[in-house]
């Protein structure tokens, strides 16, 4: 199937991170001028195959990847995203890759300035020739002009507002000399509604100019005017391929969350008749919730906890699912009311979180949840030591607290049994453990504090199957035996609906519904791509 | 051969070269007619005045403050605290002890916002607590002229006012704290019994330290910020505690330096202890985040036994003094290569 | 009008620090009891002597490097350069310009040295620099007092000490005023060298040329934001290391022009607090750790050694002690560096809050409803 306006062939391409597989068999085409949108959940695979095609270093070091990739029908395989540049791909990041301290022109042309050469130069060398300021403002201004923007050359970038970031990103991209593809990644994040509809409107001035766009966006409605064709991948797998006509939003959120009902069956619900729950015995409540949290923003947020139960809050990265809980436990700015057993809850005070019983597992699990150069028994011990004074002895009345180490190592033991945590002793450093037993370590901090109300985020992340069901098992016996509430943040939504009770979706740092784990695959789907909000009496609020 | 590669990499090449290079000097000292006993006299003695201030590092290393460059801080206090005791006329244990609490409240004091400080910069502590050591000094300097210091022992002969640039002890506590038990082992040789015991009993206090509840959160907080935020522990608090003790132990340290050297250097001289105790402890085989009691002792020694061995012994041999760059060489090399590690 | 408002503002924030030290100045000065015509031919000397040096700290500056506490390299280098013409006998601007040929591969050596060194301490260049220049400080005098006279051979006998190598503590140098005395003319009581204010007018040319090449830029970026840079494809190390070693060499130039004004060499510490009292009079004028300018630079020496060469006698008048000036001369030194230091840091961390709260401010106040 030879096609001369074919400009990008994906062929077979699959990639495996240490035996874990990412990516199976991916096959698309992309034709010149033609913008494809690629849809997926978090996870889905969309980044790394990204990577692989902008040969990012990450890649090689891993081991490469299988299959081939053609461009303008010549395979190609770029050894860095320099070389990527040169044959004529480029990417906007999801970060801006700005100075702050340069105008608009100097960033658009940065490291591709225009220059003049002098004598010196031709004597030392080309990166003595003087910078050509006009024509790199006119380069500039070029760039912009074709997007339909407008824009200063001379602002500099720290004085612009967001949305002027994102055009400035793309503009760079198209102001190289021979760019055939752009790779736009979630580009109307952080864009108003009119400032993305410029941006479309841009995107296909800039496809009818000849360049191939590929547009990754969890915004449905946008692929559905804007693309050509779309593309779903799911678990690694290209699940759809096909023109965009004719395909309606739900469609889409039904094959990007997937799993339909033969794999229904699987799902081993908990049985929720062990647990009385009642609608009015509230744990806790939260009203108006925010959370500064870099990337993870929660706008307004209002839920309640019922005792006993384990809540699930799902939705795709970058929505705000990640701050609530470390908003509740005051990690990050935040702002609104709380309500833990009835009485108000301060916000932005760890300490007295802690001390109420609410207990937090971290999804940064090297970066907060860890003392990486202590040994484990430390790592478990030291909440409930430093919150609730466990774990000591105290000498002249209490004026003098001295660490036991006799009861840290016992309880150290006893987790370690209990969690099957694959130690050499309670002694070992926590950073000489795999990612699995380091979670343990997490958890077991956790329940040391015997918290009434336990947060975990991203529970399973990057660990081994071994290790996700152990680590869900002991939530789940927790639950159960200790008649712990549980609140469960996860990117993954099969696990949340196979522990929770009921499941919450955020998106757009709210929380666009709260849904039985048996609810329909393309409810979830909705929901996380923000058509619409559905009420607590489960009407649906369409958002677009 | 993997055992030895582990034991090197644990041990780390530096000490491993330094270590040798002492025992080296050791063991040629005899050949050159050098004193076996007279050396290790010295070095022993050098290990006992200098050792508490190396001390003195170790609490702000582990909350994360990072290497105590403005170490003259402590050292001023201390200073203050001395001529303090002098003015009064206190002598023997009295004074030696008068010195202590003066030095310990004035460094509570300088300690305290020394700390607000540093929590500001937080990242930048190391050069900003450098040049702070170094103001610090100058701005006491002109202090040191112009309080009202009567004691004719301390003050400017000629003029009455003034401190002195040294001050002697001979009258006052001289050797108070190193002749406690002293045992003259020989001639030369005499065990200071007392300064060491003393070492043990400050090392034992800091050790204890980071047993409390207190310590351990203060590891953590230098360990890793985050997870003891996510704890609910007053980060800056912990900071602040952690630099008011390492300037207290620096007061004391300048204290026991000064009754077994006999002299109270003013004015410039706590500059001079900056680098050398920041590079024994590196020596030791901290780094800018960790450090321990046992880095305190080994890195000492061998910065001790470098200081003291190579004048004699290499003088002796090649008639060539070339401690004083050894000196500098080894102290801030070993500091160059301690910042330029990879911070874990 | 906000605008304006804005910009007169950022203006007096820029030039809060120089006023305050032409307030002291202005202060001080009767009290100093100089004469004007004094202090005038001292500052020209002063100018002479320190801009050069000043002006060595700008491109690292700009690279995001902070301030080169290394510069010390290139004065040692400098001065190994004077040490050798002196020891060849080579008079006035020509042994300068000798001296000044021989150290440039030592400084440039020294400062790719120094460059590479930094690269692995990113975040903390200004405490390694510092150590780095204590540390090759050692090993310069290693080579001064033992390797010189012995394994280098020396011609001049009166320039070793008396057991036959090793240079001697102070030099006379007989390129003294080599290149102050090239155009020297008098005005009104005042003399002014031409010759070496030229020398300083070609490296300011120099340093604002190098700015708008490709070079300056990609280091200006580098400066702004290391991450961003190296993804669009500059070659962020390499970048980092030139400008340390461009800084190194210009220290070189500097510590030699700064040397032939003085006339004499304090051979083993009168490196040492080069980096100190060039820092000092950049940051009085109003340059910040991550930014800096050539009037920055000259205002600067200006100001910082009207400062102290008015503060011992000030000091001294008011007090009746002379060493308090002195201490205190040392005290403003160091002090309005720390104060730098100590204000960039904070800026810094305040800025990242500014930010944010801008974002909170946004969210409280959802701008549709």
């Amino acid at each position: 199937m030879s096609n001369d306006n074919i400009l990008l062939r994906v062929d077979g391409v699959g990639k495996e991170y240490d035996g874990n597989r990412v990516l199976k068999d991916v096959n698309f085409t992309l034709e010149k001028g033609k913008i494809l949108g690629l849809v997926g959940e978090n996870g889905a695979g969309k980044s790394t195959l990204m990577k692989i095609l902008f040969g990012m270093n990450v890649i090689a070091e891993t081991g490469g990847y299988e299959g081939s990739i053609y461009l303008n029908g010549e395979i190609v395989n770029f050894k860095d995203p320099v070389d990527a540049l040169k044959a004529g791909i480029g990417m906007v990041h999801q970060e801006f890759s700005l100075i702050p301290g340069f105008t608009t022109a100097e960033n658009i042309l940065l490291n591709m300035e225009k220059t003049k050469s002098s004598v010196i130069s031709k004597v030392l060398g080309k990166r003595l020739e003087t910078i050509d300021m006009p024509e790199i403002k006119k380069s500039a201004q070029r760039a912009i002009d074709t997007l339909g923007v407008n824009i200063d050359t001379d602002t500099l970038v720290s004085e612009m507002p967001v949305g002027h970031k994102q055009f400035i990103e793309i503009a760079r991209e198209i102001d190289r000399e021979d760019v055939k593809l752009i790779v736009l990644d979630e580009p109307t994040a952080v864009l108003t509604e009119s400032e993305a509809e410029i941006l479309l409107h841009a995107m296909r001035k800039l496809a009818d100019s000849g360049i191939s766009i590929i547009f990754i966006s969890h915004r449905l409605h946008e692929i559905t005017s804007a693309c050509d064709k779309i593309v779903v991948l799911r678990d690694g797998i290209v699940i759809v391929e096909k023109p965009t006509e004719g395909v309606n939003i739900r469609q889409i959120a039904e094959w990007m969350v997937g799993r339909e009902i033969e794999k229904r069956a699987e799902i081993v619900h908990r049985d929720v008749k062990t647990q009385i729950q009642r609608d009015d015995d509230i744990i806790f409540e939260a009203q108006n919730l925010w959370v500064d949290m870099p990337g993870e923003t929660v706008r307004d947020v209002n839920f309640k906890v019922r005792r006993g139960e384990i809540l699930g809050i799902g939705g795709l990265a970058g929505q705000g699912k990640l701050g609530i809980p470390n908003g509740i436990m005051g990690l990050f700015e935040t702002g609104g009311s709380m309500f833990f057993n009835g009485k108000p809850l301060a916000v932005n005070n760890t300490l007295e979180a802690l001390k109420e019983g609410i207990a937090f597992v971290s999804e940064d699990r090297r970066g907060v949840g860890l003392l990486l150069d202590e040994p484990i028994d430390w790592n478990i011990a030291f909440n409930a030591m430093q919150v609730q004074n466990k774990f000591l002895k105290r000498y002249f009345n209490g004026l003098i607290s001295i660490r036991d180490d006799k009861a840290m190592k016992a309880v150290a033991e006893k987790y370690i049994h209990e969690l099957e945590i694959k130690c050499t002793s309670e002694k070992q450093l926590s950073r000489n453990l795999s990612g699995g037993n380091q979670q343990k370590v997490c958890l077991a901090k956790a329940f040391a504090m015997n918290p009434s109300l336990l947060l975990v985020s991203e529970p399973t992340r990057g660990i081994d199957v071994g290790a996700k069901k152990l680590v869900l098992d002991a939530l789940r016996k927790d639950n159960e035996e200790n008649g712990t509430t549980i609140i469960i943040i996860s990117s993954e939504l099969e696990e949340l609906r196979s522990v929770c009770d009921r499941i919450a979706i955020v998106c757009e740092g709210q929380i666009y519904g709260v849904l039985p784990p048996e609810a329909e695959v393309a409810d979830y789907g909705m929901l996380m791509a923000g058509e619409y909000k559905i009420n607590e009496v489960g009407d649906k609020q369409w958002q677009r | 051969m993997a055992e030895v590669n582990k034991f090197i990499k644990n041990f780390g090449w530096p000490r491993i070269i330094i270590g040798g290079f002492l025992l080296t000097l050791f063991i040629v000292a005899p050949i050159f007619g050098v004193r076996i006993d007279t050396s290790l006299n010295d070095v022993i003695v050098r290990f006992g005045m200098s050792a508490i201030m190396v001390l003195s590092m170790v609490p702000m290393i582990q909350s994360g403050c990072g290497l105590n460059f403005g170490i003259p801080v402590g050292l001023v206090a201390g200073m203050l605290g001395a001529v303090t005791s002098i003015e009064f006329g206190f002598t023997g244990m009295a004074g030696i002890l008068v010195a202590f609490l003066v030095g310990i409240l004035a460094a509570a004091v300088f300690g305290f916002l020394y700390g607000q400080l540093l929590n500001r910069v937080k990242g930048d502590e190391m050069i900003i607590a450098t040049y702070v050591g170094y103001s610090f000094v100058f701005f006491m300097n002109m202090m040191w002229l112009i309080l009202p210091f009567k004691n004719p022992t301390s003050v400017q002969g000629f003029k009455g006012e003034g401190l002195r640039v040294t001050i002697s002890i001979q009258d006052y506590w001289f050797h108070k704290i190193s002749d406690f038990l002293a045992l003259p082992i020989s001639s030369s040789f005499i065990f200071p019994t007392g300064m060491l015991l003393f070492f043990c009993f400050m090392a034992f206090l800091v050790w204890a330290f980071f047993k409390t509840k207190t310590g351990t959160a203060m590891t953590a907080v230098g360990s890793n910020p985050d997870y003891a935020r996510a704890a609910g522990i007053n980060i800056n608090k912990m900071r602040t505690i952690s630099v008011i003790l390492s300037t207290m132990i620096a007061a004391i340290g300048i204290i026991v330096y000064q009754q077994s050297f006999g002299f109270v250097q003013m004015y410039n001289s706590p500059l001079a202890f900056v680098f050398p105790s920041v590079a024994a402890v590196l020596l030791g085989g901290a780094s800018v985040n960790k450090a321990s009691i046992a880095n305190v002792i080994i890195g000492t020694l061998l910065f001790q036994g470098i200081l003291t061995m190579t004048p004699s012994v290499i003088n002796s041999a090649i008639n060539i003094d070339v401690s004083e760059i050894i000196r500098i060489i080894v102290s801030n090399g070993m500091i160059v290569y301690a910042l330029t590690r990879k911070a874990r | 009008m906000k605008m304006d408002k804005n910009k007169i503002g950022k203006l007096l924030t820029a030039s809060a620090v120089p006023m305050l030290f032409l307030l002291i100045c202005l202060f001080a000065i009767p009290l100093s009891q100089f004469s004007g015509s004094y202090l005038l031919n001292n500052i020209v000397t002063r100018l002479i002597r320190n801009s050069f040096l000043v002006l060595a700290l700008l491109l690292p500056v700009m690279a995001g490097m902070g301030i080169n506490f290394g510069m010390v390299l290139g004065a040692m280098a400098g001065q190994i350069g004077l040490i050798f013409v002196t020891d060849w006998g080579v008079p006035g601007a020509p042994g300068l310009i000798l001296a000044a040929i021989i150290a440039t591969p030592i400084a440039m050596l020294l400062g790719y040295f120094g460059g590479r060194v930094l690269n692995r301490a990113k975040g903390r260049e200004m405490i390694t620099s510092m150590m780095l220049g204590l540390f090759i400080s050692g090993i310069y005098q290693f080579f001064l007092l033992y390797v010189c006279g012995s394994i280098v051979p020396f011609k001049t006998p009166g320039m070793l000490l008396s057991r036959g190598y090793g240079v001697r503590n102070a030099l006379t140098l007989n390129v003294a005023k080599g290149f102050d005395k090239l155009l020297l003319i008098r005005i009104g009581g005042v003399n002014i060298p031409v010759g070496t204010f030229m020398i300083i007018g070609l490296i300011c040319v120099f340093t604002v040329w190098f700015k708008k090449t490709k070079m300056g830029q990609d280091m200006r970026a580098v400066g702004q934001d290391m991450h961003v840079a190296s993804t669009a494809g500059i070659a962020m190390e390499k970048t980092r290391i030139q400008s340390i070693m461009i800084s190194t060499v210009l220290a070189c130039y500097g510590q030699i022009i700064y040397l032939q004004n003085i006339g004499t060499l304090n051979t083993y510490n009168g490196a040492d607090q080069a980096a100190l009292f060039a820092a000092a009079a950049l940051l009085v004028g109003g340059a910040t750790v991550s930014k800096a300018t050539i009037p920055n630079a000259i205002i600067g020496t200006a100001l910082f050694h009207l400062m102290f060469l008015v503060m011992p006698m000030a000091g001294k008048y008011i007090t009746g002690q002379a060493m308090l000036g002195e201490y205190f001369r040392m005290f403003v030194s160091y002090g309005v560096v720390t104060l730098a230091l100590v204000l960039h840091s904070w800026k810094r961390q305040k800025d990242k809050e500014m930010d944010r709260s801008q974002f909170r401010i946004a969210v409280a106040n959802p701008p549709d409803k």
